[in-house]
């Protein structure tokens, strides 16, 4: 097996969150399957707070269980809280990605980045920060 | 928890007698081949013995073997050095576009040196046509390299017409026979090759022993300059056991073959035959009948075969995929692609191969397996959802 630690195991084996929100306040995607890994995240927004947050994965143990931690650390958060997230943090969290896992499959801050700029987008301040995150 | 090893493709184990044949030539008969001593002579006694009975594995003459570490190094060893010794004829080699890396990193490493590579294509099933192998001959072209069964998809290739082909034009024809040589029948003469890489590893024997079958008065420029081992094409220290071991599981591998040929087969039609029955959408990779007999691969469409390949294992359950994210270099098998099949449903690519300790049981608990791993992760998969969102999309 590929060198995963416990945590992301863990959450390989048992992923948060998993699922699509009917009626989003925003989607993002973010990667695509030519690499390997793509991802979609939705969220829906209450009181500028991030009140749900789903997501489908396509992609290695890694993509799974980076998508299971960003929804973890986004949900309950602010919408400028949840946008710092990053691939950096991610890794953080999950105690460490193998080397050559660390930028095809982190990609769930990205895809949670696109979701929070697409509902700005249709509140209709769209976001000026670059879009598609940090990588 | 039951544990199914399905994975012989990525080698096999040594064979109790295979190990016996070793044992000795670790701490009793340890003497250097080289040696003009007692203990040398029992070092050299079963070095060519085992080099007769690995010639006899492939119908070839036991002066042509020459002993290596692995498939790898046996390929290494043929195109470079086949390429270097001819390079005064020409500098134009042919190889097909899906060869195992050996033979084709081999090939980038000659382009570097100033020759040239064509890649023949192939075609769905991973059949290289022989009239493209003859288009892509010219005049200067020197060698040509054309495996003889590809192990990820289990086909097997026209190699004798293919032999006739590079025969006329007069260059030198080599084989990887290293998924073929121990599994299924290989005659060299028949085949009407000039080299043949084979490893141990693939039918029983230890890892770290393979050969080149290099036909007499074929020229190959030394890869190990040293000593006089191997007739001075191959320097270095003889790995005795790992020879004796070679010797040992070809000998069992040529006895043996029908019958295990026969089980195989039949596992591997049993899994083919059950699971598109179990999960849907799903694709056997490689030619329907030119197959060999333990590989059943598929491509499983809207997942990806690094997650379906954790989540078997935590079923017990060792198999491999050719996904990018299973590749350390994260690309997608170059062998699915080279066939025509798209990226995303490479991703899914799932290889069971069959081996001596396999059983129909192990089919059983496969089939039972897989339809919770693909449906679970069909239900976290975005390229699903689309799927079932867009009906007229047809079924493949």
């Amino acid at each position: 097996m590929p060198v995963y630690n416990e945590k992301v195991m863990e959450h390989f084996m048992s992923p948060r969150n998993v699922g699509e929100i009917e009626n989003a306040d925003g989607v993002g995607e973010a990667g695509n399957p030519v690499c390997g890994d793509m991802m979609t995240f939705y969220i829906k927004v209450k009181d500028n707070h991030i009140s749900d947050v789903k997501y489908k994965t396509f992609g290695c143990g890694a993509a799974i269980a980076v998508s299971s931690m960003v929804s973890e650390m986004a949900m309950g958060k602010t919408l400028e809280e949840a946008k710092e997230i990053t691939p950096a943090l991610v890794a953080k969290k999950l105690e460490g990605l193998p080397k050559n896992k660390f930028h095809c499959s982190n990609l769930g801050a990205q895809a949670l980045n696109k979701a929070i700029d697409n509902y700005l987008k249709k509140q209709g301040k769209a976001a000026k920060s670059k879009k598609g995150g940090k990588r | 928890m039951r544990e199914v090893y399905l994975d012989y493709i990525a080698t096999t184990p040594v064979l109790p007698e295979v190990l016996e044949a070793m044992l000795p030539y670790f701490r009793d008969a340890y003497g250097n081949v080289q040696s003009l001593h007692n203990w040398g002579d029992k070092a050299r006694e079963a070095v060519e013995d085992a080099r007769g009975r690995v010639a006899d594995l492939i119908g070839g003459e036991a002066e042509e073997i020459i002993f290596t570490a692995s498939g790898t190094e046996s390929n290494n060893f043929a195109v470079k050095g086949l390429a270097i010794a001819q390079q005064s004829k020409g500098k134009h080699i042919v190889v097909s576009a899906i060869e195992h890396f050996s033979v084709l990193h081999s090939a980038k490493t000659l382009e570097k040196w100033g020759f040239e590579v064509t890649e023949v294509p192939v075609d769905k099933y991973g059949l290289v046509d022989p009239d493209k192998v003859a288009q892509s001959i010219r005049k200067d072209t020197i060698l040509v390299s054309i495996m003889h069964a590809n192990s990820e998809v289990g086909t097997i290739e026209p190699i004798k017409e293919i032999a006739n082909i590079v025969k006329k034009s007069g260059a030198i024809f080599h084989t990887d026979a290293v998924a073929t040589a121990g599994t299924i029948p290989v005659d060299v003469k028949e085949m009407g090759v000039d080299a043949l890489s084979l490893a141990g590893n693939q039918f029983y024997g230890p890892k770290g022993a393979g050969a080149l079958w290099l036909k007499k008065g074929v020229r190959i420029i030394p890869f190990l300059d040293g000593g006089v081992q191997e007739g001075g094409r191959r320097a270095g220290t003889e790995d005795v056991p790992a020879i004796a071991g070679l010797g040992k599981a070809a000998e069992m591998a040529k006895a043996g073959m029908g019958t295990r040929a026969k089980r195989f087969s039949a596992l591997r039609d049993k899994l083919i035959a059950g699971l598109p029955k179990r999960i849907e959408h799903v694709t056997v990779t490689g030619h329907p009948t030119q197959r060999l007999p333990g590989n059943a691969s598929f491509c499983i469409e809207f997942i990806e075969g690094e997650a379906m390949l954790m989540l078997l294992n935590s079923q017990g359950i060792a198999v491999s995929s050719g996904s990018a994210c299973t590749s350390r270099a994260l690309k997608a098998s170059h062998v699915l692609i080279a066939m025509g099949i798209p990226h995303e449903i490479a991703q899914g690519s799932l290889l069971f191969s069959f081996g001596l300790d396999s059983t129909g049981e192990d089919v059983d608990y496969v089939l039972e397996a897989m339809p919770p791993i693909v449906d679970r992760l069909r239900q976290m998969s975005p390229l699903y959802s689309k799927f079932l969102k867009e009906p007229k999309r047809g079924k493949k």
